[in-house]
């Protein structure tokens, strides 16, 4: 099917209307991270538009989550285009719009995206700078411009805006030309940290999220949820809601909701449905789902193999087999998963909190057998996503409800429906096997992931004997009750696998260091070939004053590193632990980071600090319980989330590194913080915890153990 | 059963007649459109919903209209004096105090409320303060850092 059926060319670029607008073609970047598949088909996937009135018009599919995109591709538009920032406009994720994306998320945005719009806003500029030269008969090389205006620059008094420009000229496609991106010493806008483009909206309640859209005659919506997964619905009985005015009552293939004018009413008549539902039995539970997983996932994906294994075991002064475990882990984002579904005369629109607004408008053509064209997802502000968000279960229950009723709908999922069908981090277990010679030299490296994937699995060291295999890599389950594996919904959490991995291979490298009795850096760097690492170790270090106290008196250091979206990162934390309780506090960390440009330092920054912050979460405490198919967690009473008296002092080093282009922030930092934490704990304890998250249960079960032996 | 209640809503009297159990959230979000105060738990465990009632900080999705009789409310969207953002909805700017922006409006709430009571927390009062809002972002040490710089800049009063 052509993808761009969403609207087709002539009406778009009418419907931008006069002015100036600038298309750009894939470039193989973008066209790799879009898998070739899903490519924009016809001849753009970044473009703006400059208006007579001089605004710019950034039109891109990604989406803002709280992650700051919003912000930084604008000032990458601004520097390549020579605007001010604030002259510029950013459309996201309005599927009628924007370019076609796949999706926000795996920290592609500044990565992937952002060569695309710095191609589009540089060719507009080039564009602009001819149109001017034409106007004023002189080279483009006898111009300059200066926040959207042209001057010829022996004679001042000629200059022209570029809303003046847009004025005389017709839309132009901008594909002969080969734009030159700026280098870093020629930014003006990126490199620099101005505040938050979204901040006044969102201080003063304006922001629009998907749940605060309102319609005309639009209902409310509640759904009947069972009360556990694999549940099928035996009975139902609807018969209360008789008694009620103003009710509407949707029960059709399984699709039982209320609606109502007020969310309350919806809510008050949903609790008046008696139904009766089938149970599966429950057979799995926390303490035997690592056990079923190695049971179930038997076929591997070899993802490195190389050298002489298990030959070279017999190099190896001592060999140290360790099992590491991780339960499921929700998203909680602070915004449910909403919807405002909207279906009139063929046609549907969608306001909704998704982190893919074109393959949800694609499910959504699919779901209610509409032609693409007719179906229109706007993306408002979303309240996080962390991955979860990726799912969107509620925009098809929102399409539905709509196309039934005729009313425009609202399906916004309470905190305990969002724990429920939350699409968790899943449970994962990882099996490893390594030796080091007598020169602390590792000479046998053989790894096992089951669940969590492949991310983060291959580790950053020198392994000349290493097999590293992964088994139910791509268990991203839309129906997950069906492969038996997971009894519930599982998918991509920020970092999705390499937070398990590098847990993992970090705690192994800790428990070899300490077998030599090495200081845990000096091992690292002695197993370390690459320079890039090697000296954003050094930073680290000397930032944080390290050194491998293994005191095991309740205080100790920890370090842990990972490349992850082409971003080093190493992170370095002390802790303290309270023997009596097991509560482990974490002082303060340092995240060095080389991650190539930097577009917002500011920015990258924050993402760096709420990595670190929401990593504490999957380290200390968060961990689904589940009875089967049942969702024990429906709140924040017993999930417990990281809080203001958790977060430590979070000490960011961004290691300078213009000569490479930018790479991805969103994720690196999480993805070392259940080791670095865990690595501290050891120090501080000379305990070892192999399960996240290290809860004080764990620890004092771990301390008790210890004292035993 | 329906009752009548009025109250100050923003600086603005109002009189509505709904049910005496109705939760102030839901009467904010759609009977005044103010969506600003956010749906986070419904238990009020996260914060979201914070609102200004008497300038103490209450849970809106716990509160009751009959709760409201005469009382003064006041909302995310009631912060701006004469077009101006309050001190700490700039210091929230200034420090990067947000990302996605969801739990944005119960902190600006709750470290009002704090302020209201304390115009000198230390830090340790502001984190003890703010443990019940939750953040999944992860903005909290820029958080307590912009309601610290408002602290000593008196600017709150």
């Amino acid at each position: 099917m052509n993808r761009s059926q969403g609207i087709n060319r002539r009406d778009f670029l009418k419907s931008l209307g006069s002015g100036i607008v600038i298309l750009t073609s894939a470039n193989p970047l973008v066209t790799l991270a879009q898998n070739a598949k899903f490519i924009y088909p016809e001849d753009f996937n970044a473009y703006l538009s400059i208006g007579t009135n001089g605004r710019v018009t950034v039109f891109s599919g990604k989406i803002e989550m709280g992650q700051g995109v919003l912000t930084s591709q604008a000032q990458m538009v601004a520097d390549e285009l020579d605007v001010a920032l604030s002259s510029i406009d950013m459309v996201l994720g309005d599927t009628d719009f924007c370019p076609y994306d796949m999706g926000t998320f795996g920290s592609l945005t500044t990565r992937m995206f952002g060569p695309a719009l710095r191609t589009a806003s540089a060719e507009a500029r080039w564009t602009l700078l001819n149109l001017a030269a034409r106007q004023f008969n002189v080279s483009t090389d006898q111009l300059q411009i200066n926040a959207g205006v042209i001057t010829v620059t022996a004679h001042p008094e000629q200059h022209v805006s570029y809303a003046a420009l847009s004025h005389s000229a017709s839309v132009i496609h901008a594909t002969s030309h080969k734009a030159i991106l700026k280098t870093a010493a020629e930014f003006h806008q990126m490199g620099t940290s101005p505040s938050r483009l979204d901040g006044g909206e969102k201080v003063t309640g304006a922001a629009k999220y998907s749940a605060d859209i309102r319609l005309p005659r639009m209902l409310y919506a509640r759904l009947l949820r069972p009360p556990m997964h694999g549940a099928t619905l035996l009975h139902v009985d609807t018969s209360a809601l008789e008694q009620l005015t103003g009710v509407t009552l949707v029960n059709e293939n399984e699709l039982v909701a209320v609606l109502h004018a007020h969310p309350e009413a919806a809510a008050a008549a949903l609790s008046r449905i008696k139904a009766q539902w089938t149970l599966p039995a429950k057979t799995l539970i926390p303490e035997n789902i690592h056990q079923h997983l190695r049971e179930q996932l038997t076929e591997m994906k070899l993802l490195v193999n190389q050298g002489e294994l298990p030959e070279s075991h017999n190099k190896a002064m001592q060999l140290i087999e360790s099992n590491y475990t991780k339960g499921y882990v929700a998203h909680a984002p602070m915004e449910p998963h909403a919807a405002l579904a909207d279906y009139k005369n063929g046609k549907i629109t969608i306001w909704a909190s998704t982190q893919t607004p074109f393959p949800t408008r694609d499910r959504v053509a699919g779901l209610l057998d509409l032609p693409q064209k007719n179906v229109r997802v706007i993306t408002p502000f979303l309240g996080g996503g962390f991955g979860g968000k990726s799912a969107d279960q509620q925009v098809m229950e929102a399409a539905r409800l709509t196309r039934i009723t005729g009313h425009p709908v609202q399906v916004a999922w309470t905190r305990e429906e969002e724990f429920f069908y939350d699409r968790f981090d899943p449970a994962s277990t990882v099996n490893v096997i390594s030796g080091t010679d007598q020169n602390g030299k590792i000479v046998a490296w053989d790894y096992t992931v089951y669940a969590a994937g492949d991310r983060g699995a291959i580790p950053s060291y020198s392994l000349p004997n290493c097999r590293v295999r992964s088994a139910g890599q791509s268990l991203y389950e839309n129906a997950p009750v069906k492969t038996g594996v997971h009894l519930f919904g599982t998918g991509p959490w920020r970092g999705p696998g390499a937070n398990m991995n590098v847990f993992a291979i970090e705690s192994q490298m800790d428990i070899m260091a300490a077998e030599l009795k090495t200081d845990a850096l000096t091992f690292r760097l002695n197993n370390l070939t690459d320079a890039r690492m090697a000296r954003l170790f050094k930073v680290a270090a000397d930032r944080f004053g390290w050194f491998n106290s293994a005191r095991f008196r309740g205080q100790g250091y920890g370090l842990a590193c990972n490349i992850d979206a082409g971003t080093y990162v190493v992170c370095m934390a002390e802790v303290s632990v309270d023997a009596t309780s097991g509560n482990v506090s974490v002082h303060r960390v340092v995240c060095a980071q080389d991650m190539g440009i930097v577009i917002n330092p500011d920015g990258a920054r924050m993402q760096i600090e709420g990595g670190i912050t929401m990593g504490l979460g999957y380290t200390l405490s968060e961990e689904i319980q589940f009875d089967g198919g049942e969702i024990l967690d429906n709140n924040f009473n017993t999930y417990s989330i990281p809080r203001f008296s958790w977060v430590p002092k979070i000490d960011v080093v961004l290691v300078k590194n213009d000569a490479l282009a930018p790479q991805g922030g969103g994720e690196p930092a999480i993805t070392v913080t259940g080791a670095v934490i865990a690595n501290a704990i050891f120090d501080a304890t000379g305990v070892r915890l192999f399960q996240l998250p290290m809860t004080p249960k764990r620890i004092r079960e771990a301390l008790a153990a210890q004292q035993k032996t | 059963m329906n009752i009548s209640v009025k109250f100050s809503l923003n600086g603005r009297e109002v009189h509505i007649e709904a049910e005496e159990d109705q939760k102030l959230l839901w009467l904010l979000r759609t009977e005044f459109n103010l969506t600003g105060t956010k749906y986070g738990c419904g238990v009020g465990m996260c914060g979201a919903c914070s609102v200004l009632i008497d300038n103490r900080a209450v849970r809106s999705c716990k509160t009751e209209l009959r709760h409201l009789a005469g009382t003064k409310v006041i909302t995310v969207e009631g912060l701006e004096k004469d077009g101006k953002l309050h001190p700490l909805q700039q210091a929230f700017i200034d420090h990067g105090a947000l990302q996605c922006g969801y739990c944005t409006s119960g902190m600006l709430i709750d470290a009002l409320a704090l302020l209201h009571e304390n115009p000198k927390p230390t830090r340790a009062d502001i984190i003890l303060h703010m443990e019940h809002n939750l953040c999944r972002c992860g903005a909290h040490t820029r958080i307590v850092d912009a309601i610290e710089s408002v602290v000593k800049t008196g600017a709150a009063a």
